[in-house]
């Protein structure tokens, strides 16, 4: 049984905000299936008391001082932006017409 | 073509501190060699030809002004395009980041300039690190030099194809399950992952953030560690940077080099040093050993028998973490926007920018991530990956109580055939088969050339527990000391 269906991949597509093609699902689902097949191994382990290991290295919160430091200027913050407009990051719109208006 | 391309990073940097050689001279030379080989090797995307002439200029002037410079100053250096380098375009080998010239340098980059290499330019890699072949890079494949119809390795396989093809003396890689050991395995060459916080990420686009770590590549184990110990130490621009001072990594690699290793127990992997791996590389490796009892180093097998379940766990946490860290590429701060004709919504045109900008690979492990990290699914696969990770990190402490470090193949197989395993991604997958352990650990492992398979190089992997990055810096170098630096065939 495939551990994943063509619509199941559409659907993640969404979620991962690609617009993939009808062509492209056909190959992905093929492949993620084979894939999750593999990966799923990972439950033939027995792990229920084992705690997760999210990080190598012991994480607690590193605090610095608050003082200024030099950052990058509006101008190089905005340097690589598809499109400014008044420092500012320009984006497509966010709202429908029918609410925006 | 100069001798000089030939050299050491060590040779180098003692030729122009003697005043033998400028280097201007020297970067000049590695030029000429890229104008010469690279239209057949590809390993770079970047040329940075003026930045790096301009470099080499301000070290011979410093020097001639009587400044006292470190180690490297006026040595070459190639940089992997997943670091930002002020200025100069960086990639990721992706459409999505095409003609992005980001407006701040990375710690590593910062650090190689603060101790006066040259940064020759940008090298190819698989896009966004991800794959091992440097195939899945948006903008053509690198070349073997052994080879020209092989792959590289990857992701950093423009990295190391630069070392082999004697365009750079140094180069850096970024390992996330395996980046910059299976290419320096598959060239010929050295490759270091230094332990997880070891090297600062900051600047390093991010794949995997709990797995990336940004490493030393070069011809020889010695020449790494210089490296090494120049990008190495605490940044507190990275939160997860260990406050520790990098261990004594040149002094062991010299201490190495002496050929002498009484007194030190390494382990070998039972699980990777029988099936799934090719019987030349077995082979290769199985002389490697014989070679370090020779120097006097004592060897028993221990087993880890998590290992096996390593590559799957590891393909649901990296792909979970980069469903995440590639959310960031949405068309609206940097790199590629498609689609935006003033009537379509940003979330249409985000999706019709990511479809356009990503490449297959990518977006096959965005979605894979999406999956393990869905809820009903995040249990079974994210959630145990995560606790595989840690009987993998329990298997790793158990080795290190009875030996000083661990040794395997570096890759089950050697350069293969442009274009044999891009049809099937998982087969792509099994290249990291042996590398990606360690960097669910976090420890850190050396791939260092040990012979040939029909011709080809085979590398030997060195793997030590948390800082004790010197520890394999002085195996690796020992067994250098015997099997010697490997010479392609001229191209």
């Amino acid at each position: 049984m495939a551990a994943i269906s063509r619509e199941e991949v559409a659907h993640l597509a969404r979620l991962s905000r690609l617009a993939v093609t009808e062509e492209e699902l056909d190959t992905f689902a093929g492949q993620l299936d084979v894939i999750l097949q593999a990966v799923a191994q990972v439950g033939e382990v027995a792990a229920a008391d084992i705690p997760p290991t999210s990080h190598s290295v012991p994480l607690t919160n590193v605090l610095r001082e608050d003082v200024v430091v030099p950052g990058l200027t509006p101008a190089e913050a905005l340097s690589g932006a598809p499109d400014a407009e008044e420092q500012r990051f320009r984006v497509p719109r966010i709202l429908d017409e029918d609410v925006a208006s | 073509m100069s001798e000089l391309i030939k050299k050491t990073a060590t040779e180098i940097a003692a030729l122009v501190a003697g005043g033998e050689t400028s280097a201007v001279e020297v970067t000049q030379a590695h030029l000429d060699r890229i104008a010469a080989v690279d239209d057949r090797v590809r390993a770079f995307l970047h040329v940075d030809t003026e930045g790096a002439l301009a470099a080499a200029r301000a070290v011979d002037e410093r020097r001639a002004a009587g400044e006292q410079l470190g180690p490297l100053a006026g040595v070459p250096v190639a940089v992997k395009d997943v670091l930002t380098t002020k200025g100069v375009p960086t990639t990721v080998g992706s459409k999505i980041l095409q003609g992005w010239r980001p407006p701040y340098d990375s710690t590593i980059v910062r650090r190689l300039r603060d101790a006066g290499t040259v940064m020759l330019g940008k090298t190819n890699m698989d896009e966004f690190a991800m794959g091992s072949s440097t195939e899945y890079s948006a903008y053509g494949a690198t070349h073997n030099p052994w080879d020209l119809g092989r792959i590289p390795g990857g992701s950093g396989g423009g990295s190391a194809a630069a070392l082999a093809a004697y365009e750079a003396p140094l180069a850096i890689g970024s390992d996330t399950g395996g980046s910059i050991r299976q290419p320096g395995a598959v060239t010929g060459t050295v490759g270091a992952k230094p332990t997880y916080g070891g090297t600062s990420r900051y600047g390093l686009v991010a794949f995997s953030s709990s797995l990336d770590t940004p490493g030393p590549c070069a011809r020889t184990v010695l020449d790494a560690a210089l490296l090494h110990q120049v990008i190495g130490g605490h940044d507190p621009r990275d939160s997860t940077s260990i406050p520790q001072p990098v261990p004594d990594v040149v002094a062991a690699a010299k201490r190495g080099a002496t050929g002498d290793l009484t007194g030190v127990k390494l382990g070998v992997v039972t699980e990777f040093s029988g099936e799934g791996a090719e019987p030349g590389v077995l082979a290769a490796f199985r002389d490697a050993v014989e070679a370090l009892t020779k120097l006097g180093a004592e060897i028993v097998e221990v087993s880890c028998p998590h290992f096996r379940y390593a590559l799957p766990a590891y393909y649901l946490i990296a792909p979970s973490e980069c469903s995440s860290n590639l959310a960031r590429f949405d068309g609206v701060r940097f790199g590629l926007r498609e689609g935006d004709d003033g009537n379509r919504s940003l979330e249409e045109v985000m999706s019709l920018t990511r479809d356009a900008g990503f490449g297959p690979e990518v977006k096959r492990r965005i979605m894979l991530g999406t999956y393990a990290l869905s809820s009903g699914y995040y249990d079974a696969y994210y959630g145990q990956a995560q606790k595989v990770r840690t009987l993998i990190t329990r298997d790793f402490t158990a080795a290190f109580e009875q030996v000083d470090a661990l040794i395997s193949p570096t890759t089950p197989f050697v350069a293969f055939e442009m274009g044999a395993r891009t049809s099937d991604p998982y087969q792509m997958y099994l290249a990291d088969l042996f590398t990606i352990p360690t960097n669910l650990y976090g420890g850190p492992g050396i791939s260092v050339p040990c012979g040939l398979a029909d011709g080809l190089p085979v590398g030997l992997q060195v793997m030590a527990p948390t800082m004790a990055d010197d520890r394999m810096y002085r195996v690796a170098a020992a067994l250098e000391s015997v099997v010697g630096t490997l010479t392609p065939p001229a191209l």
